[in-house]
């Protein structure tokens, strides 16, 4: 029977069995929303009408035998990065507050033509700038395993929505670990697919060479399964990779490693890394090679600076990127009293809009690009990324897959790191090359800290769309996991009264 | 003013600089789908991209790099095997993204030159302006400002922003600093303004329409003493709608700066305006400090790598240069100046030229094209080109030649086209305009005209041929224009033994 | 010594288009001189023989057909406005125009 702890394969299975109907799912997802997201705040909207619509009609296909895809019927939440037509869409900032777009993102457009159902939009650090959901305009996200901790960021509300079974799927943004890290720090899975696989038509823009959407769910299978739906060629989006979407889901399905090798990253498995954290990943390295695989240690010396330069490189698109929220076409707009002028006008709806942490990056962006200091900066910065390419380069050379902890730490208490930016800045220092590469990048739940309980996530890299090698790593590492566990990570999270 | 213009120059040298915008002629605009007609209702010709809504991404038009290229190769530039968009950064509300999609360090276009020649003391001279770089961009959107000068009382006024026009490709044509003009300045900008507008004419890239704003053009000035060697500091005039304008720009500036001068002022490095009804400039925006206009590359478009082949197969496509087309067809019609001139104002060259191709003799195919032609199309306000075509005007001009048309009765012809009713051929069928070639005819007529003014045939036969002007005038009325007035002279001089 | 100082900060808000009280000024100016200290290290290894990358993927030439597509219709472009008028969007004057 199946329930809101089912995987959406699970789900999907049942849906194609008759057993149960989209309306009934989402409806039993919805009521979970309203039990426990009083305490997690995982939603900034619950689309309650519009998914129960969705979830008719997709009845409706099936009951007349139409084709539908594999996750038709399933529910979702979506990070609120994402246009949705006619839906609010605020990126976790007041400055769009009440913005309704006009159009959808191509990914919103791909999930609505499978059919998957979309139950709302979840919550995010402000425009996608940091990694607590501290900063998001409209009040933090609690982590279900611990309500008194960060559920990461910034895709906290899609991650924390999927451990208090809310939804069996989301959707993140990814930028600098922001699907990851949340992902790793609530015990569930998240992919950075390679930059370009998925497209970033819709997606409200943080740093656009470093932004990659991107699925997550409860499960490996379930988050290839969602993978194959929103990637693919857009031609709306100019770095959109045209070439066909690598086979994620049998690559989940394969179960086995034997004669991978997997390398280590010297640099990322040691100094400041929380010990119940770097105990757990060593445990799941002995589980991959009992299962076949071959380690291998890798070296990338640059990816000491890499954390430096995402922290110009990501600031300065930024600067650039947020200027279009001025209060002139659309969103807030502060001090128009008659008298005052346009210019005026932007700056005190800038200043009124945009919270501490977006402020802070877009004049440290602007510093960065500015004249006199680009070269130093900026330049600088790109030229890391040139060093942390060759890294990976070099790393792929005698692996096939690169691995790491997702985050030094397990998640921390609110406000923990609130008035410290370069501390919290150093939650994203293991995520953070995979997307100065454009590579992917996935996040496992491989147990729980000794020290406090709370999961902890392991990093699976995979070189430019060979996407699929970090499913098979994953999938086979997670039943490993799961069989050695005796159950899911996920059983284990407390109970929110939501049953 | 104490200085004159030629006070000023005389004691002043000039430089010159041009930078010319270009709006190209693409059905679709630079980095989004909609359409770019002139003229339509306000923002129906937007979308999410050229909004600059959130999530909206670019992708650049085909065509439009074609265009810049061909412009390029048709002012003798390199095309650059590698070139970038850049993001130049300033807020202004008529640019929906806060930043304009531009090209910077890397244009597609560097290096070329373009000769003009203009009329001098010492007789034709030819000025090579040398070209630093052609460039793609994007348009604005257009501002309409509400109250103030108006009338309205202060603290009601406000801006009414229509982005129809925001994203059309625009192409930037800059000089480098023209040196060595002298007093020819304004003659020099007027003619390399005029020859490049015939240019992108002749390659059919854009309407150049400077009323319109499709072709806009700034114009830089400085002066220093002559013979100092050195570079004053300039100013630039934006504004400038017309090629006359252009003219009495760079001059009222030159005297403007002289007098400055000569008062021991400061040259300030400004924009300015130029004023249409006195030619003189005012000062525009001022800049409290130097624009930063914090240029990157921009992440969301990848390079412009134009191969050799693309680049050669473009060459072909280049037409003769306009001037020089000119030249050659003034000799091969032995066409007066006056004439010239008058045909290339009126865009009749290609028409007048492709009449001539299908045979009909130079002089008449001009004196059609600029005479009956041009007045009926004055009256009914359209374009000459637009009411009838080479063909048929070549085929009524045959018909003039072979005797089967008089002059009268061909106009009647064109009127019949004109109004639709067929070819030529068709029309003397319908209306029965033939003309009365049978002697026997014309001589009744001849014998009617004389039994009714027998005074006037008398002076004839007493030898006062002049006075058989009469005479002919009454036949000619009698057969309705349709008598060849040669033939009727001939026969009446005959008649009254004056043959 | 500090990287950045409080007229610094003055001018890039200004250039930002983020109007910042005198208190606010003197605070991004704290935070971002330590910001600024951790990062200015890319400058160690950024030597002149490394190309910068501003793009994580090799690609180039991606263009689109010059096709026309329907555009939003006025009501849709106009949907989001803080205010409009005559079809268009109202802003505050726009100064230094005529
Ligand atoms: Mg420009
Ligand atoms: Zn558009």
């Amino acid at each position: 029977m199946t329930n809101i702890h089912s995987s959406a394969a699970e789900m999907a299975a049942a849906l194609s069995k008759n057993e149960t109907t989209s309306v009934e799912l989402t409806k039993l997802h919805l009521d979970q929303i309203s039990k426990v997201d009083g305490k997690v705040h995982a939603f900034l909207h619950v689309d309650t009408e519009g998914a129960l619509a969705q979830a008719a009609e997709v009845d409706a296909k099936r009951a007349s035998g139409e084709q539908i895809s594999p996750l038709a019927g399933v529910p979702l939440a979506l990070k609120d990065v994402l246009t949705q037509k006619g839906i609010p869409t605020t990126a976790g900032s007041k400055i769009l507050e009440g913005w309704r777009p006009p159009y959808d993102s191509t990914v919103v457009s791909k999930l609505k033509a499978a059919g998957v159902v979309i139950l709302g939009k979840t919550n995010m650090d402000e425009f996608a700038m940091g990694s607590s959901t501290e900063n998001s305009a409209y009040g933090t996200t609690q982590n279900p395993w611990d309500l008194s901790r960060i559920p990461g960021g910034s895709g906290g509300g899609s991650a924390a929505a999927l451990a208090s079974f809310q939804a069996p799927l989301a959707i993140g943004s990814d930028t600098g670990g922001s699907i990851r890290q949340p992902a790793a720090l609530t015990g569930t899975v998240g992919v950075k697919p390679t930059y370009g696989g998925v497209s970033r038509y819709g997606v409200i823009a943080y740093s656009s060479s470093l932004d990659q959407i991107g699925p997550c769910a409860r499960t490996v299978l379930d988050t290839a399964l969602l993978h194959e739906v929103i990637a693919g060629h857009d031609e709306r989006d100019s770095t959109s990779i045209n070439a066909p979407v690598p086979q994620v889901v049998a690559a989940a399905k394969k179960l086995d490693v034997k004669g991978m090798k997997i390398g280590v990253i010297k640099e990322l498995n040691g100094a400041g890394f929380q010990a119940g954290v770097i105990e757990r990943f060593n445990e799941s390295l002995d589980l991959l090679v009992a299962n076949g695989a071959e380690i291998v240690e890798v070296s990338c010396p640059n990816f000491e600076y890499a954390l430096a330069a995402y922290y110009l490189i990501a600031p300065s698109e930024a600067s650039s990127n947020l200027a279009r929220f001025d209060s002139m076409r659309y969103g807030l707009r502060v001090g128009d009293d008659g008298k005052r002028g346009a210019e005026e006008v932007m700056s005190i709806t800038r200043e009124a809009g945009f919270g501490k942490e977006v402020k802070r990056r877009i004049i440290l962006g602007t510093y960065a690009l500015s004249s006199g200091y680009y070269d130093a900066f900026y330049g600088s910065a790109q030229k890391v990324r040139t060093l942390v390419k060759q890294d990976f380069d070099a790393a792929f050379q005698m692996a096939d897959v690169l691995v790491s902890p997702v985050t030094p730490t397990t998640a921390f208490k609110i406000g923990e790191k609130s008035d410290d930016p370069v501390a919290m800045y150093l939650s994203d220092i293991a995520t953070i090359p995979v997307n100065m590469a454009g590579i992917g990048g996935m996040s496992l739940p491989c147990g729980l800290a000794a020290e406090d309980g709370l999961p902890v996530g392991f990093q699976i890299m995979s070189p430019v769309m060979q996407d699929d090698r970090m499913y098979r790593v994953g999938a086979t590492l997670e039943a490993a996991l799961v069989s050695k566990w005796g159950k899911p990570i996920l059983a284990n999270v407390p109970d929110l009264g939501g049953k | 003013m104490t200085l004159d213009y030629a006070a000023a120059v005389e004691k002043y040298e000039p430089t010159l600089g041009l930078e010319v915008h270009v709006e190209l002629n693409t059905k679709s605009k630079m980095f989004c789908s909609c359409a770019t007609e002139f003229g339509a209702q306000p923002n129906t010709q937007t979308c999410p991209v050229c909004l600059g809504l959130p999530g909206a991404l670019p992708v650049v038009n085909a065509k439009a790099i074609e265009s810049t290229i061909l412009i390029g190769l048709a002012l003798n530039c390199s095309i650059a095997p590698y070139s970038r968009f850049a993001r130049k950064n300033y807020f202004y509300p008529d640019m929906p993204k806060n930043f304009q999609t531009s090209q910077y360090d890397e244009p597609i276009c560097v290096n070329g030159y373009l000769d003009v020649e203009i009329e001098t003391d010492e007789g034709q001279k030819t000025f090579r302006v040398d070209i630093e770089r052609v460039h793609m961009e994007e348009d604005t959107g257009k501002s309409l400002h509400v109250g103030g000068s108006t009338g309205r009382i202060h603290g009601a006024e406000y801006s009414l922003l229509d982005y129809n026009r925001a994203g059309i490709p625009l192409v930037e044509i800059v000089t480098r600093i023209v040196p060595g003009t002298g007093k020819y300045a304004p003659q020099v900008a007027r003619a390399y303004v005029t020859e490049l507008r015939d240019i992108l004419r002749s390659l059919g890239v854009s309407d150049v329409k400077m009323e319109q704003g499709s072709l806009r053009c700034d114009a830089n000035v400085s002066l220093a003493p002559v013979g100092s060697g050195k570079l004053g500091t300039r100013s630039e005039t934006k504004n400038v709608n017309s090629l006359r304008s252009v003219e009495r720009a760079v001059s009222g500036e030159i005297e403007r700066q002289a007098n400055r001068l000569e008062n021991g002022e400061r040259i300030i490095q400004e924009t300015r305006h130029f004023l249409e009804e006195s030619g003189a400039t005012r000062p525009g925006r001022s800049k409290e400090q130097a624009e930063d206009y914090r240029y990157f590359p921009e992440p969301d478009l990848v390079p412009v790598t134009p191969d050799a082949k693309w680049i050669e197969e473009l060459r072909t496509r280049i037409p003769e240069k306009p001037s020089l087309r000119r030249k050659r067809l003034q000799a091969e019609w032995n066409c007066p100046d006056k004439e010239m001139e008058s045909l290339v104002n009126a865009e009749l060259l290609d028409v007048v030229e492709e009449t001539i191709k299908l045979g009909a003799e130079p002089t008449r195919a001009r004196t059609w094209w600029l005479g009956e032609i041009s007045r009926l199309a004055n009256e009914k306000e359209v374009a000459p080109t637009s009411l009838v075509n080479a063909v048929q005007v070549a085929e009524v001009i045959s018909l003039i030649v072979s005797g089967e048309l008089t002059d009268k009765l061909a106009r009647q012809v064109v009127e019949g086209v004109i109004a639709g009713e067929g070819s030529p051929a068709q029309v003397i069928e319908k209306r029965g305009l033939k003309v009365v070639s049978d002697d026997s005819a014309l001589m009744s007529a001849i014998e009617a005209a004389i039994a009714a003014q027998p005074d006037t045939a008398e002076r004839v036969r007493g030898g006062n041929i002049p006075a058989a002007g009469a005479l002919i005038g009454a036949v000619m009325k009698a057969t309705g224009g349709a008598a060849d007035a040669a033939k009727v002279r001939e026969l009446l001089l005959k008649h009254l033994g004056q043959g | 010594m500090a990287q950045i100082s409080r007229d610094d900060v003055a001018h890039l808000a200004k250039l930002a288009r983020v109007e910042m009280t005198p208190d606010e000024l003197d605070h991004m100016a704290t935070e971002l001189d330590q910001i600024l200290g951790a990062v200015k290290r890319v400058q160690e290894v950024a030597t002149s023989d490394i190309a910068p990358t501003s793009h994580p993927l090799e690609m180039t030439n991606i263009f689109r057909a010059d096709l026309v597509k329907p555009s939003l219709t006025n009501e849709e472009a106009l949907s989001g406005a803080p205010a409009k008028a005559e079809e268009r969007f109202k802003v505050p004057q726009i100064l230094g125009e005529e």
